[in-house]
């Protein structure tokens, strides 16, 4: 196999050299989201109208670039997600994956990616392995990660005097990662963990772990969920006087159309880290205004916004190689290059396939502060670049040593 | 043509159909896609050897599936176990799964049957999200394919393929056997009418159980060969939606008929993967599928077949 | 102080009420599923679909046309159970004489249709509803705050299931009803229209779930999937309960909504399993479930 391949490349790699430097380079995109369940919102379609957008900005098809979409959902199912990205690679000649909310599903495309020599963009996920032991040449993080979320929310919650915790985790590998991360955090600045409850992932009723967390006394609740939990536990949280009975909640992992589902009444005040917010420059407003149009009126996330991102610099990349067919050189020549677009401003690619820019801190609006629908954040603070990530050293990628 | 597993002319002739197929289909279709029809069409065929022709609704199903799947992983992965012996371990952990199910299970009739099998079934399911081995929702990934008999490179799929397709016709002809055989008579027979078995000497509970532990094995190959083809074993194979996928494909391909799972599994299969492109739709278009089917279609793809042509099949 | 297992009682108290409100979505649940069951032989899997329509349901009719939260808890159901109706008459009529299978199969591809349908339409994240005026805030019983809209559905579900039990068991309408269960011919031979009893019935159990919803909608996120899960765990009360027995669906219902509660306490990550536990043990031990009859 590993010998047809080599040849098959080699084979590509004359044809790319024998024909005129004119011809078009094909690229085919693969979106694989959550098209069903509980990211469809936050990800989902939208996801494949960002990328759709990223190509038409670029202005692919003037600078010679061929560009082909497939999308599937994945259902949120590790098989399901590594079988499609197969076929896609092995039958239908997909050249890049992106987005892929779901940590367990992109670790698993994360594998076949790397074993195919493709490239995978990864900014629905959350999981900090996909740059740390799962780290691949072929792979970028995009976005986010449960390390940035953890530290940016933890550090700036304890330094503004929540140092006493108590978290509420979705018994899951992730959630579980999520609280290991912010108990890192809030450890190291001195803060205190006194409690935590692990709850089954998908439950309804969370007021009997919120009447634990309230009795533990702790001044933060952090919720180490996702989705419809982090829904639920802030809503009931609401019911239950928590937030009037002095204590307050930190979503480890909130999206603006999470707060939409709440709405303002319930989620005012929480505080959380994003990497983006549609109402940040005139270059943000005006994608997201080309982007609600197209998308039932839902405003951009910041997965949907990683995947415009991410896209637009893949194109870059390959543009100026004029060959997509190898996906560790196309990474190595985006690593390579710094990055720079309207939504994410400057940054850069690390060793470990991090993609690096600032992150921020939110506070969702009071009902009486929004002047708009969709109007939701304010901004506490900017974590620069620089601190916004996990050090690169802290990893254990195998790509970064020696 | 008697002598083909004794098979009347056309089983026969449907069976080496199949395997006509079997050897040509890799040329114009995907082979991964291939294997996972195959490893789901074992997984029906096993399910239905309960189902079909002892006449007991299994809502736990997934147990073995997906038990054999993490056991076949974890020991391929982890402790480096050949391709053959993995397999094996995860046979092994079906068929001591199988025995303790079903003796607790078989008793129960009809719907409490199904109802305990289920039970028993999410407590494992909640034992493999808490053990360590099974990595919670990531599960055990990059399971190598290892190498047949240390020669053949599995990594290889058409070879992989061939493998799987000799382990399925093998399975598939076993099943063949046992339901045609004097003690798959004796199943029947316990189906149609268990007193009166009973009253004829017969100890229902024994060959029960007998046939529950087959199945129960014969699921933990399917599952086994799944994890090694897709080189992950996820919590997805032990969760209950997976024993009702068995269900779906038996019953869309022929409840009791010993091709319909086999037709079952292919439609179901297929249905997943080409209607992922679907989008959000996937969910609304198999559920039209599923009411249609009921409504219009009872005896399923293989049983409508069997009645038009005035055949068993 | 004195703590019991390591918790104050005061916490403890507050757990077991807490236990009880959600067994209360239970009982109401599980007692529609059980009167489907009884009377059609159908083992309904869209009920988990139609408790969630019956929270949209509240939500279009809060939003669309203004119709406050009482009005809902009143039209939500009819709407629903009407839906109800029409499924039965095109749909489920025909597989009465079947194996439980294909009811099963049936309702299950009408949950994953109608799911599907709603997702695609208001997307997956869900929407809020806010508890109405009259029942917001709460009341401190000193070992616990308790929010008033709790208080009111467990007095509202109480009183619900009493009110079913008491038409099903103790009156002429529940007479003939069980009856039809029995013998459905002799019952037609009465002069009664057993088709359409039968119609309403599966209306009734449908609107039971539309109202759970209803009641749902103000503490639940109001989202597609929020029945997809709850639908096996009902079913298993039904089946713990005894296939077919009013009381013991509305008695198990509270009684698991408790023993979950607790396992929230002390082992929170089996919190989704006990049930399962629960019903394999009662399987083992009483076949026919606690207050089922073998028949």
């Amino acid at each position: 196999m590993t010998k047809l391949k080599s040849i098959l490349a080699g084979a590509t790699a004359l044809v790319a050299l024998a024909l005129p430097a004119a011809a078009q380079t094909n690229v085919k995109i693969g979106i694989l989201s959550d098209m069903s369940s509980l990211y469809t919102d936050l990800a989902g379609a939208g996801s494949v109208l960002a990328a759709r957008m990223a190509v038409d900005d670029f202005g692919a098809a003037a600078k010679g670039l061929k560009v082909d979409f497939v999308s599937a959902d994945h259902q949120n199912k590790p098989d399901v997600g590594s079988n499609v990205v197969r076929q896609w690679i092995d039958v239908d000649k997909v050249d890049v994956i992106v987005d892929v909310p779901n940590s367990g599903v992109s670790l698993a495309v994360n594998g076949v990616v790397k074993e195919k020599n493709k490239v995978f963009l990864v900014s629905g996920a959350a999981t900090s392995a996909l740059t740390g032991p799962a780290c691949s040449p072929n792979t970028i993080h995009w976005t986010y990660d449960t390390w940035a979320l953890a530290n940016g929310t933890g550090s700036a919650i304890v330094k503004t005097g929540g140092d006493t915790w108590f978290f509420l985790t979705a018994d899951y590998a992730f959630g579980q990662q999520l609280e290991a991360d912010t108990s890192a955090v809030i450890n190291k600045m001195g803060g205190k963990i006194v409690g935590s409850v692990r709850h089954p992932l998908n439950s309804n009723d969370f007021s009997s772990f919120l009447l634990q967390a309230q009795s533990s006394k702790a001044k933060i609740i952090g919720l180490a969920n996702a989705g419809g939990d982090t829904v639920n536990s802030i809503k009931q949280a609401a019911e239950f006087g928590i937030v009037r009975g002095g204590q307050n909640l930190a979503g480890l992992l909130v999206f603006l159309t999470d707060v939409h589902a709440l709405g303002l009444d319930a989620a005012q005040g929480l505080i959380m880290t994003s990497a983006f917010y549609w109402d940040q420059n005139d270059a943000t407003r005006a994608f997201a205004k080309r982007f609600a149009a197209g998308n039932k009126g839902i405003h951009p996330t910041m997965v949907h916004a990683g995947v415009y991102s991410a896209v637009t610099h893949y194109l870059k990349a390959v543009s100026a190689l004029k060959n997509a067919a190898d996906g560790k050189a196309v990474v190595d020549k985006m690593k390579a290059t710094p990055t720079d677009d309207a939504l994410f401003g400057k940054g850069e690619v690390r060793k470990d396939g991090r993609k690096i820019h600032d992150m921020y801190l939110f506070e969702v609006k009071k009902p009486s502060e929004s002047k708009a629908p969709w109007d939701y954040y304010k901004l506490r603070a900017t974590i620069p670049a620089a601190q916004a990530f996990r050090p690169l050293a802290d990893g254990k990628c195998p790509l970064v040593g020696g | 043509m008697n002598g083909f597993f004794g098979m009347p002319r056309h089983h026969a002739l449907l069976t080496v159909g199949i395997l006509v197929f079997l050897v040509v289909a890799p040329t114009f279709i995907y082979p991964v896609f291939l294997m996972k029809v195959l490893c789901f069409a074992l997984f029906a065929c096993a399910f239905n050897l309960l189902l079909g022709y002892v006449g007991l609704l299994s809502f736990g199903h997934a147990m073995f599936f997906g038990g054999a799947a993490y056991i076949t992983a974890h020991s391929a992965k982890v402790w480096g176990w050949p391709f053959e012996l993995a397999i094996l371990a995860g046979m092994a952990t079906a068929a001591a799964l199988g025995l303790i199910v079903g003796i607790l299970a078989i008793r129960r009739q009809g719907i409490y049957f199904a109802m305990i099998t289920l039970a028993l079934a999410q407590m494992q399911y909640f034992l493999a999200l808490q053990a360590k081995f099974t990595g919670g929702e990531d599960g055990i990934q990059k399971v190598p394919r290892g190498y047949l008999f240390g020669v053949i490179d599995l990594n290889n799929d058409l070879s992989l393929y061939a493998v799987v397709a000799v382990i399925f016709v093998a399975a598939f002809l076993l099943i063949y056997r046992i339901v045609h055989s004097p003690f798959g008579q004796v199943l029947k027979a316990i189906r149609e009418n268990e007193p009166r078995a009973t009253s004829l000497g017969y100890k229902a509970d024994h060959y029960k159980l007998i046939a529950f532990v087959l199945s129960a094995t014969l699921v933990g190959l399917a599952g086994s060969v799944k994890s090694i083809v897709f080189q992950l074993a996820s919590l997805t194979d032990v969760h209950w939606t997976m024993s009702g996928e068995a269900v779906l494909m038996t019953l869309v391909g022929g409840l009791g008929t010993i091709f319909g799972p086999i037709a079952g599994a292919a439609v179901i299969i297929s249905m997943e993967n080409y209607l992922a492109q679907l989008g959000p739709w996937v969910t609304v278009v198999q559920g039209v599928i599923f009411v249609i089917c009921v409504l219009a279609f009872r005896r399923g793809i293989v049983g409508e077949l069997a009645r038009l042509l005035r055949k068993s099949l | 102080m004195h703590e019991i297992f390591g918790i104050p009682p005061q916490a403890l108290f507050g757990q077991l009420l807490l236990g009880l409100i959600n067994g209360s979505f239970y009982a109401t649940l599980s007692l529609g599923l059980a009167i489907i069951f009884g009377l059609l032989n159908i083992i309904n899997f869209t009920h988990g679909a139609q408790y969630m329509m019956g929270a949209f349901v509240a939500w279009m009719l809060l939003n669309w046309l203004g119709l406050n939260y009482w009005a809902a808890l009143v039209i939500a159901p009819v709407l629903v159970g009407a839906f109800g109706v029409l499924i039965e008459r095109t749909m489920l009529r025909h597989l009465y004489k079947l194996d439980h299978l294909y009811g099963l199969l049936l309702t299950f591809g009408l949950a994953l249709i109608i799911q599907g349908v709603f997702r695609n339409y208001f997307g997956s994240s869900g929407l809020p509803y806010r508890i109405p005026d009259a029942l917001r805030g709460g009341t401190d019983l000193g070992f616990m705050f308790m929010p008033n809209y709790r208080g009111w559905v467990i007095a509202v579900s109480l009183v619900v299931c009493l009110v079913t039990w008491f038409v099903i068991e103790k009156t002429k309408l529940g007479a003939y009803l069980r009856a039809a269960t029995e013998n459905p011919p002799l019952v037609q031979a009465f002069g009664i229209n057993v088709p359409r009893m039968v119609t309403l019935t599966y209306g009734f159990g449908v609107a039971l779930a539309a109202f759970s919803g209803v009641l749902a909608a103000p503490i639940y996120q109001v989202s597609p999937q929020m029945g997809a899960d709850l639908i096996i765990v009902v079913f298993a009360v039904v089946v713990i309960g005894g296939m077919g027995s009013i009381m013991g669906a509305i008695l198990t219902g509270f009684g698991l909504g408790v023993i979950e509660g607790l396992t929230k306490v002390f082992y929170p990550e089996a919190s989704a399993t006990v049930i399962f536990v629960v019903m394999a043990i009662v399987l083992l031990v009483k076949p026919a479930g606690l207050f089922g009859r073998v028949r």
